[in-house]
């Protein structure tokens, strides 16, 4: 009966154990698959498995036409489709030479920054979730769903939208719709210190949160991250600001880095913080959108068979992820020759790996959600 | 909204008593229980329904979906399920992280081949009575990567069982919530007792996907 | 610094193994560089400090049908210039030194080339599948490419 027996230290034995986290799980936002090697509570490594949602998206596009090659960049990453689309028309009109309208270009501008405040919220809302707390989910789905109904009444959709257009935008901005977006930053606004209160001054949250998983500057460059998981780690890049697009250069905003308030610079805290600032900074683009959008066209002719000419462009735009952009090459055909989709979240996860080492089970949940991934544009 | 089949017309708790029985002896003993519940003053909360009914009525208002987002169209489930349309209202709100406590499967998003062993084993791991929802184009037939995307399974039901399509790409969350309404309906005219249950289990044991 | 000037300096240095620069109509400029001297040529780009590439943003492999490409996008965020680097390979046996060693964000990019259009990139420390299921059959982004009838009995038509 040794199993009676006391254990001896010198003959217990511990065992490390291979276990699958996903691809389904309630925390890993998607079909992502966690291959994890733990001892006990302590995760040694971690593997990330991805392509559980590789929708074949480059070889799709190198068989339409460049204008319906659009809705598909929607659903790259479906939180963001605006930013999505307009970096798409972005490149094609970049090769094309296609003049987009003033009115245009701000319109863009207005709804990719909405679409960002929507794509944070639904993080607030989804790290809380992994973490635990379900009460900020609620929260923040009902500013987003505030959000969903601009764009329902612009675009048609309520995920998918397919506004930015080969040239333009879809549909023009009625005057009560410019007022029902102020009275969202009104709300936007009275929202953001009751979400401060709920989350991110929480004894709870921060203990989860600061000082875990924390990612030095240069080793978030080395692995190409961008948005807020680099600034989250203190490096001011924005391509907003870096590599202006659509009129970006004309509007004032800061761009918060993570500052270490609550732990170590580049922690899951910090990453958060720098995506709840931004909410901010997005509201006063909209504003000055807003004030400032010129009257005129909102589209300029294009063809529906569209021929670029042949030669290759590459557009990088600051998502709520980061960057994201379409390497597009043309042989003068009427569909691509070649798109490369580069996703911010597929740069984001391949970190993982190496910041995964050492840490509770609970702290690899933390991480991933800080990462704020999106597997459409993982797997493509 | 509600599609439930239309209420026939009310009967005394005795009247079903009396059709359902037919043993004398046995119909004198459960109508001497009725009396006594009515001489103790609880006349009205006493219902007599067939007990099929009673189990469809639970099982179509306690549907625990299982938390499995795939892709796009998870996001819009994810919306149902919160503070605008509130799920929960239908008594499908609790979504359960673990198949074995599960009994819907909503499938809300693209099925790849990579994915599809997996759902395939979620499925089964689900306990009977289960209910499969394909959620979206994507996994009804493939949605816009039907023609180009070699990786994609074309349409979910050539893997599981299907109980009710929604179509949309998304599908609108009011969608989502009609359909809801129609499997719940559904559920209602089940016959859980009936010889079919142990149909199926049979066609799952000899390996053939369909009921 | 313009990507001709850079084009200028990779010259100096390596001579032969850069391509001659050619300024497009439309578009984006790029520097062709041989397949031997690539990482030399990357490892050069990121260390030197007035071009100090520290950031790599994308690797794309593209199938021309008469041979396939390696297209490097570097950005330096110290100076905020870009470059596009792009390797010709042999479409039969298309090989070049991976640069996951320089920059660890190649890693995931490269093991996605191999994957999508078979590009081996030697030294990799773990050349595997990363999208399709390890046991996938040829690589989908090539122009010749037939997708599968069925996999694992699951029906594709
Ligand atoms: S049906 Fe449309 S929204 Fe749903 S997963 Fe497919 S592409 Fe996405």
């Amino acid at each position: 009966m040794t199993l009676l027996t006391a254990p001896r230290p010198d003959t217990l034995r511990t065992e490390e154990l291979l276990v699958n986290m996903g691809p389904q799980h309630p925390s890993t936002h998607g079909v992502l698959r966690l291959v994890v090697r733990t001892d006990g509570e302590i995760v040694r490594e971690a593997w990330p498995q991805i392509g559980f949602l590789h929708r074949c998206f480059e070889k799709v596009a190198e068989s339409v036409t460049y204008a319906q090659v659009t809705p598909y960049c929607d659903r790259m990453d479906y939180l963001a489709s605006m930013n999505n689309g307009l970096a798409w028309c972005l490149a094609v009109e970049r090769l094309g030479g296609i003049e987009v309208p003033e009115r245009a270009a701000y319109l863009r501008v207005m709804m990719a920054e909405l679409n960002r405040i929507a794509s944070h919220l639904l993080a607030f809302g989804t790290y809380a979730l992994d973490l635990g707390a379900f009460t900020p989910f609620l929260y923040g789905f009902r500013e987003r769903e505030l959000i969903l109904s601009i764009f329902e009444k612009i675009s048609g959709g309520r995920l998918l939208y397919h506004y930015p257009r080969l040239g333009g935008v879809a549909r023009d901005l009625t005057p009560e719709l410019a007022g029902e977006i102020r009275a969202f930053i009104a709300q936007m606004r009275r929202a953001w210190p009751e979400y401060n209160e709920l989350l991110s001054e929480n004894q709870i949250f921060i203990k989860r949160t600061a000082n875990v998983g924390v990612i030095p500057a240069a080793m978030a460059v080395a692995y190409g991250l961008t948005g807020p998981c680099l600034r989250g780690s203190g490096v001011k890049f924005d391509l907003r600001r870096a590599k202006p697009y659509s009129l970006y250069e004309r509007f004032d905003f800061d761009i918060p880095v993570g500052e270490g308030i609550k732990g170590e610079v580049g922690d899951c805290w910090d990453r958060y913080w720098v995506r709840m600032r931004e909410i901010i900074e997005s509201l006063r683009i909209i504003e000055q959108a807003l004030d400032g959008l010129p009257e005129g066209e909102i589209q300029t002719k294009v063809s529906r068979t569209l021929k670029l000419p042949a030669g290759e462009v590459y557009v990088p735009c600051e998502n709520p992820r980061g960057e994201s952009g379409y390497y597009l090459i043309s042989d003068g055909k009427t569909s691509p020759l070649r798109v490369k989709a580069r996703g911010p979240s597929f740069n984001n996860l391949s970190i993982t790996h190496a910041l995964v080492r050492d840490v509770l089970i609970a702290d690899v949940v933390a991480i991933v959600g800080s990462i704020d991934i999106v597997l459409g544009e993982v797997d493509r | 909204m509600s599609a439930n089949p239309p209420a026939s017309p009310p009967r005394t708790a005795e009247q079903m008593l009396r059709e359902a029985i037919t043993d004398p002896r046995e119909l004198t003993r459960y109508l001497s229980y009725l009396d006594r519940i009515k001489s103790e003053g609880m006349g009205t909360s006493v219902m007599v329904a067939p007990l099929e009914a009673a189990i469809n009525w639970a099982r179509a208002n306690s549907l625990w979906p299982l938390t499995f987002g795939l892709a796009c169209c998870a996001i819009e489930m994810m919306a149902v399920g919160a503070s605008r349309f509130d799920l929960d209202r239908f008594g499908a709100g609790a979504f359960r992280p673990t198949p074995r406590q599960a009994d819907l499967m909503i499938v809300a998003g693209t099925v790849t081949h990579k994915m599809a062993p997996r759902v395939m084993r979620l499925y089964e791991q689900i306990p009977e009575p289960k209910f499969v929802m394909a959620m979206g184009a994507c996994t009804i037939g493939g949605g816009p990567y039907v023609k180009h995307g070699y990786h994609v399974v074309k349409g979910i039901d050539r893997i599981v069982p299907v109980d009710i399509y929604v179509p949309g790409c998304p599908p609108r969350p009011e969608a989502l919530l009609d359909a809801l309404f129609k499997l719940q309906a559904r559920i209602g005219s089940d016959r859980p007792l009936a010889a079919r249950w142990s149909k199926r289990a049979e066609n799952e044991l000899t390996g053939s996907a369909r009921p | 610094m313009t990507p001709q000037e850079i084009h200028a300096r990779l010259t100096e240095r390596f001579g032969d193994a850069i391509g001659p620069w050619t300024e497009p109509e439309r578009g984006d400029p790029h520097i062709a560089v041989a397949p031997g001297s690539l990482h030399a040529v990357c490892a050069f780009l990121r260390d030197d400090p007035e071009l100090k590439f520290d950031y790599l943003q994308l690797i794309s492999g593209v199938d021309w049908t008469d041979r396939l490409s390696s297209v490097y996008h570097l950005m330096s965020l110290s100076h905020g210039h870009g470059v596009v680097l792009r390797v010709d390979l042999e479409r039969g046996n298309p090989r070049v030194a991976s640069v996951a060693d320089l920059w660890p964000t190649a890693d995931w990019h490269e093991r996605e080339a191999w994957d999508l259009l078979g590009i081996v990139y030697e030294g990799h420390p773990g050349l595997r599948r990363i999208l399709l299921p390890e046991d996938w059959e040829g690589h989908p982004l090539r122009k010749d490419y037939a997708a599968p009838a069925a996999y694992h009995g699951v029906t594709n038509a």
